[in-house]
């Protein structure tokens, strides 16, 4: 988000009203900064469900079928090693590192999906430079209103947002020119 | 440094007064989220009781048990009581334990979080920190032993000049996988439950430098519900995929041993039987870090006494498991009839010349987890200490027996050896245990111990359940 209003709040709770509050106005472009999870809130923001499982499970998969294909390949054609008369390609065996090929490579999957699909890294970012915003990890949630919205009106975001009982209201980046004029 | 002691202060809210007698609620403090902050982060700006001269100790013991490391790989494995046909001896006995202890950490963070057991919030990111170091201590153990350390990695497949690749119908390469993939996936695991309590160090740092370094380890986390919500998909995936490796590695472990022809370890109870003891040993060591550690940093509001008795009750479950299997081992030893088999289990086990060692096991594994039946025993810090203490002493002594006694006498008398340890193995032995202490210490004192998102996201489900069962 690279500019808009930044509303503090003490509670949760308050934070979801205010949400409800915008969405009414047709305002939805905006995200929740809160210092531990709160189901309703994530809920009322209206998030699309995460991605994360599918690149989790490709993740699995393409563990697997490396670590399965890598030993079947290598045991079975390219160093072909006779132990007793096994069969060369002798499934059962493979069985323990393909499943640890899986989980490896499902972990990195869910771990770098899961940044991607947050954002992260991102060491800095416009909301920060509101001083308020470093008690986000603390005790304070914040709810972050996006200029870019179509129905994005500051006076009228900022009565919202203050009326919803937000304990202080701050704008952050650079505002469109549209607004800065008024 | 330390808070009033609270535990007569706190209130039972309705909700947890039917389980009193299980101890006190997961969470006794009711202080405000921003005062927990600063509280849990405080060890990060001032260090705890004593830690300079901790840091002391166990550094020059690191550098001891590197030392001993050291001259093992330049002189050679004689300088070990190993011989032929006692191969394995002391360093696998380490290389099991050890690797059994991490995995109360995996199943404290991965296992209770599916299985939505809200105490395990307070105590995950100590018990993980312990499977990291105790795996690092672990892998050490098959890489001396291999003799020529440096040649470790051959047990990799990786298109090498001599155009051959491992063998992976065989156990060792899967110990490689398991092992290593076991310590990615809990490192992973750990650093992300840590990213949201890294950006709270960041937050709240003192000077520039520390603000910078915690700032680029929490790679730019500021909440968000996008981010949180990705967070916990994420962190759920990765518990669910930590949970079959709680029982996969050890398991697997367990087959260099089952695999081979051996009695004693040639059989099919032995992946369940080392899945069990390694929670059971993991959770006795958990109870030995964490019960001083709540005393030295004054948490006994937030690790509370529930905590203890809950783990107290994990170590009689996995316990008796264990036991079972111990039982079930000598019959099926007598039933069978096989004379090998009788040979090891009846005669030399039970009265050879290790039967010190295993009778010590026996009465060890079997007394000390059934006094936890008993709340006195499950509630009482001390007491619960060195029970702990025993634990793993007993498991210690379990592997030792188990592994030293198949081999000492196989099918060919005229091939038994007795096997007895020299000054090397105890120094390597004792310095693992300094290296760990070393570890523990550092993440300490440089990241918060008790996860601090965690532990208000419990407190605030608390307030909302005290406050909706109060209005009705």
């Amino acid at each position: 988000m690279r500019s808009g209003l930044l509303a503090e709040y003490e509670d949760p709770e308050i934070l979801v009203r205010a949400i409800r509050a915008l969405r009414r106005e047709g305002i939805v472009a905006m995200d929740a900064h809160m210092p531990y999870p709160v189901r309703e809130v994530l809920e009322a923001l209206e998030l699309p469900p995460s991605r994360v499982p599918i690149y989790c499970f490709l993740g699995g998969l393409a563990g697997a079928s490396y670590a399965y294909l890598l030993q079947w390949w290598t045991n079975g054609f390219d160093y072909a090693l006779n132990v007793g008369g096994r069969p060369l390609g002798a499934a059962p065996a493979f069985i323990p590192p393909t499943f640890e090929g899986t989980v490896l490579l499902a972990a990195f999957g869910a771990l770098l999906s899961f940044l991607g699909f947050s954002r992260l890294p991102r060491l800095w970012a416009p909301v920060d430079e509101v001083p308020q915003f470093s008690r986000v990890t603390s005790d304070r949630f914040f709810l972050a209103v996006d200029a870019t919205d179509p129905r994005f009106d500051r006076i009228e975001a900022e009565n919202i947002l203050l009326a919803s009982g937000a304990l202080s209201v701050s704008a952050f980046g650079l505002l469109p020119r549209k607004e800065a004029e008024r | 440094m330390r808070e009033p002691p609270l535990q007569e202060s706190y209130r039972f809210s309705p909700a947890y007064s039917k389980s009193v007698e299980d101890g006190a609620p997961v969470l006794i403090s009711r202080a405000s989220d921003a005062h927990l902050t600063e509280r849990l982060l405080r060890p990060l700006w001032r260090g705890g009781p004593f830690w300079k001269l901790s840091f002391l100790v166990t550094g020059f013991g690191a550098l001891f048990f590197f030392s001993t490391l050291l001259y093992t790989a330049l002189t050679g494995i004689g300088t070990w009581g190993n011989n032929i046909p006692v191969a394995w001896a002391f360093a696998i006995t380490n290389f099991v334990w050890w690797i059994g202890i991490g995995h109360a950490g995996t199943f404290i963070s991965a296992v209770l979080l599916l299985l939505e057991q809200n105490w395990r919030n307070s105590i995950n990111r100590l018990a993980e920190a312990m499977t990291l170091f105790a795996i690092i201590n672990a892998a050490v153990f098959p890489l001396i032993h291999l003799g020529r350390p440096w040649f470790a990695y051959w047990i990799f497949p990786y298109p090498s000049t001599m155009n051959v690749w491992p063998n992976f119908k065989g156990a060792l390469p899967w110990d490689g996988a398991a092992i290593s993939t076991y310590f990615t996936v809990s490192l992973l695991f750990w650093y992300v439950g840590l990213i949201p309590d890294l950006a709270a160090a960041r937050d709240h740092a003192p000077t520039l430098f520390k603000r910078r370094l915690y700032g680029i380890l929490a790679l730019g986390w500021r909440g968000s519900g996008r981010a949180w919500k990705n967070w916990q998909v994420a962190y759920l995936l990765l518990a669910g995929l930590a949970t079959p490796l709680v029982l996969s590695v050890h398991s697997v472990v367990s087959l260099d041993f089952a695999i081979t022809q051996l009695p004693g370890w040639h059989s099919t109870i032995f992946p369940p039987y080392f899945v069990a003891g390694a929670i059971y040993s993991g959770f006795a060591m958990v109870l030995t870090l964490m019960l001083p550690l709540r005393a030295l940093y004054g948490v006994e509001d937030i690790i509370t006494t529930r905590h203890l008795d809950a783990m107290a009750k994990l170590i009689l479950v996995t316990g008796t498991a264990v036991y079972y299997t111990y039982v079930v081992e000598l019959f099926i030893a007598w039933y069978t009839g096989n004379i090998f088999e009788s040979q090891l289990f009846l005669w030399l086990r039970l009265s050879g010349p290790y039967a010190w060692a295993v009778w010590l096991t026996f009465v060890l594994n079997f007394v000390v987890p059934n006094l936890m039946w008993f709340r006195a025993f499950r509630q009482r810090p001390v007491l619960l200490w060195i029970a702990s203490v025993l634990v793993n002493v007993a498991m210690w002594f379990e592997r030792f027996f188990l592994i030293i006694t198949s081999q000492s006498q196989d099918f060919l008398p005229s091939s038994w050896a007795m096997y007895r340890p020299t000054y090397v193995d105890g120094a390597i032995f004792l310095g693992t245990f300094l290296l760990f202490g070393f570890l523990f210490l550092l993440f300490l004192r440089f990241l918060p111990f008790i996860p601090i998102s965690e532990t208000k996201e419990l407190r605030h489900a608390l307030v909302e359940e005290e406050s909706r069962l109060e209005a009705r």
